[in-house]
């Protein structure tokens, strides 16, 4: 067990708490770099996704996670970014200007959600956000000129100034860095005040208020800044498949990126990459299963889907902190052996909240 | 305790729908003094509460407040820059943050004091690390002022009832402020722990200097720290004075314990009921 001894305030600010963190966080760092070496080439194809779908889901996590606003219509986002990448460089904008500009008009159609949002709550929300999800996939579908319709388009490769970023460990290590600069700007902002008051909105608006947090900018500061992650993994989303339509940002797609981070654990930076590998492994251990299940269960269609629901379900119903909630309480039991309780992480019901803002 | 008016209510008038919530309501708080509203449920205590932090706004009459340039009218400020103004408050059902540690709860009532933009945050630059110090500092002043350190690092949905009224009291405090609204601070708490809240309001006071508007049902706490009460009754003012005057005032016991005709009324029922039996 190890006890930290305070002695200065900037202990709680700094991000590594301890030589510990120090030590692992960079072994896992260097791996990540080393691993085109270490690992298949398919499997850095997966990891090039985990990283993808972890910077969008960094960006839902800050909004449903820390601000408590839920979006059910994150993939549009993704598809923003996705389809603005995919004009801009073909139009041969070079990589970097044509992501700050999928990245800048996911942020600003963020602002224009997040306008109406302010006055909606829980399910209206969702509602909202839904129907939006579907009005852009029907304007991804139909802006044949700029989108090339329901038969989708191809998308080149990463290039800036003739010089063509080729290979897939190349386009790994951009996504890598791009993820490391995202996840530390998120920490970053959650250390700092601004963060602080996306919290305090999560867990009460009106008290929020009277501490003089202005709802209405931080809840679309909130939404903008989730929507502009969400473009920047749309725009390497599509460098990475090189090929993108109108239904790969559908409905499912939210759901799958909502999924991840309520499975990773709601409010937890770790619970983002946990979702995300989660999110992406799962369909690679479904195949494998196949193999070994009845015929009319593994090849039955929609089993991708039961499959799912299911371990949604049994998050919800029995580890609603997700898989980092998991590996907090394992690490305590590691930590306590053998003084662990079986109540330690059951938080106390309370009744005492009076009604939220109108 | 100095004369001047740090704020002033002047005929303020609430209407939801059919009910009148406050009535003509119209008093002075001075700087420094504890000023307490009290009345029976439903007097629209609470409903002056959340007049002057700009959650309702009036149907008529308007709210002054000292501000840092003078005089201003509080009724056209915008619900989040109440607290800038030197104006904290405290709920009566607690609204802390709960998923967030006592620590944390303090550092987001330093909001209006944050110094950083977007961008700074963003990259938590020097001077974003500079202020969450100084921010640090001032908490655990407070922590320190209270005697929270035990449960500094604590998470509020962990902590009992009577230390969540401390921590928002904590938090109120954090802001700075010029005046503090404390909406039932006894509800709820023993009576060993009622009589630490009222050191503290006799502390927040003296030693901080800050002006108290409270609303209190337990009149032994009322007339402990109070400089000043009103009562309020079905949204109109009854009585307003010191603590014993009010106690005193026959509109008020009135109020509380009925008249002597609603006794006699009663007694007079009982009687004839047992006629009819």
């Amino acid at each position: 067990m190890r006890f930290i001894f305070k002695t200065d305030y900037a202990q709680d600010i700094n991000l590594a708490k301890h030589g510990g963190h120090i030590f692992w966080y960079s072994a896992l760092v260097a791996m990540l770099v080393a691993a085109p070496w270490l690992v298949p080439e398919y499997w850095l194809a997966q990891a090039t996704f985990v990283l993808i779908y972890g910077v969008a889901g960094l960006g839902l996590m800050l909004l449903a996670g820390f601000t408590g606003q839920f979006s059910l219509g994150h993939a549009a986002f993704l598809g923003v970014g996705a389809y603005t990448q995919a004009y801009l460089t073909s139009v041969g904008m070079p990589f970097p200007v044509a992501l700050l500009c999928a990245t800048g008009l996911s942020a600003v159609l963020g602002i224009v959600i997040g306008l109406p949002a302010l006055r909606l709550k829980g399910i209206y929300l969702g509602m909202a956000t839904l129907s939006f999800g579907f009005i852009l996939e029907e304007v991804f579908a139909r802006w044949e000129s700029v989108t090339g319709g329901n038969a989708g388009i191809r998308v080149g490769k990463p290039a800036m100034l003739g010089w063509v970023l080729e290979g897939g460990n190349a386009f790994y290590w951009l996504c890598l860095g791009i993820t490391v600069v995202a996840t530390l700007g998120i920490l970053n902002l959650l250390r700092s005040p601004t963060g602080r008051a996306f919290v305090a909105i999560r867990d009460s608006e009106i008290s929020a208020q009277s501490m003089g947090i202005h709802l209405a900018y931080y809840k679309t500061l909130s939404f903008s800044i989730s929507a502009g992650l969400a473009g920047v993994a749309g725009a390497l989303y599509a460098h990475n498949l090189q090929f993108i339509s109108p239904d790969q940002f559908n409905l499912l797609q939210s759901i799958d990126l909502l999924l991840m981070i309520v499975i990773g654990g709601l409010g937890s930076v770790h619970g983002v990459f946990l979702g995300s590998i989660f999110l992406i492994t799962l369909p690679q251990g479904i195949s494998a299963a196949k193999e070994f299940l009845p015929e009319f269960i593994g090849q039955a269609p929609g089993l991708k889907s039961a499959i799912y629901g299911a371990v949604l379900i049994a998050f919800v119903l029995f580890e609603p902190m997700g898989l980092y909630g998991r590996w907090l309480k394992v690490r305590t039991y590691m930590q306590l052996f053998p003084f662990y309780r079986k109540g330690m992480f059951k938080r106390q019901k309370s009744f005492q909240k009076s009604d939220r803002l109108k | 305790m100095s004369t001047e008016i740090l704020l002033s209510a002047k005929n303020l008038s609430v209407r939801f729908g059919g009910v009148l919530a406050v009535n003509n309501v119209s008093f002075d708080v001075k700087q420094g003094e504890v000023f307490t509203l009290i009345g029976p449920n439903g007097a629209g205590k609470t409903t002056v509460f959340n007049l002057i932090s700009r959650i309702y706004t009036p149907t008529s009459g308007e709210i002054d407040y000292l501000g840092p340039n003078g005089m201003l009218k509080l009724t056209d400020k915008a619900p989040q820059d109440v607290a800038s103004l030197g104006i904290a408050r405290t709920f009566q059902n607690i609204e802390l943050f709960e998923h967030a540690s006592v620590l944390h709860n303090l550092l987001i009532g330093r909001h209006t004091h944050r110094a950083s933009n977007l961008w700074q945050d963003l990259f938590f630059t020097g001077k974003v690390r500079e202020a969450e110090l100084k921010s640090r500092e001032k908490a655990e002043e407070v922590i320190d002022f209270l005697g929270l350190q035990h449960y500094r690092d604590s998470f509020v949905a962990g902590l009992p009832y009577g230390v969540r009224k401390v921590v928002e009291m904590a938090r109120a405090l954090c802001t700075e402020p010029k005046m503090l609204l404390l909406d039932e601070p006894s509800s709820g708490l023993n009576v060993e722990e009622t009589e630490d809240m009222a050191f503290w309001i006799q502390d927040i006071k003296n030693e901080l200097g800050i002006t108290v508007l409270m609303v209190e049902h337990d009149m032994t706490l009322v007339s402990k720290v109070s400089d000043r009460v009103v009562a309020l009754n079905q949204g109109e003012v009854l009585a307003m004075g010191t603590p014993r005057e009010v106690q005193t005032d026959p509109g008020v016991i009135e109020a509380y314990l009925g008249t002597v005709d609603d006794v006699s009324s009663l007694r007079r029922q009982s009687t004839a009921a047992k006629e009819l039996a």
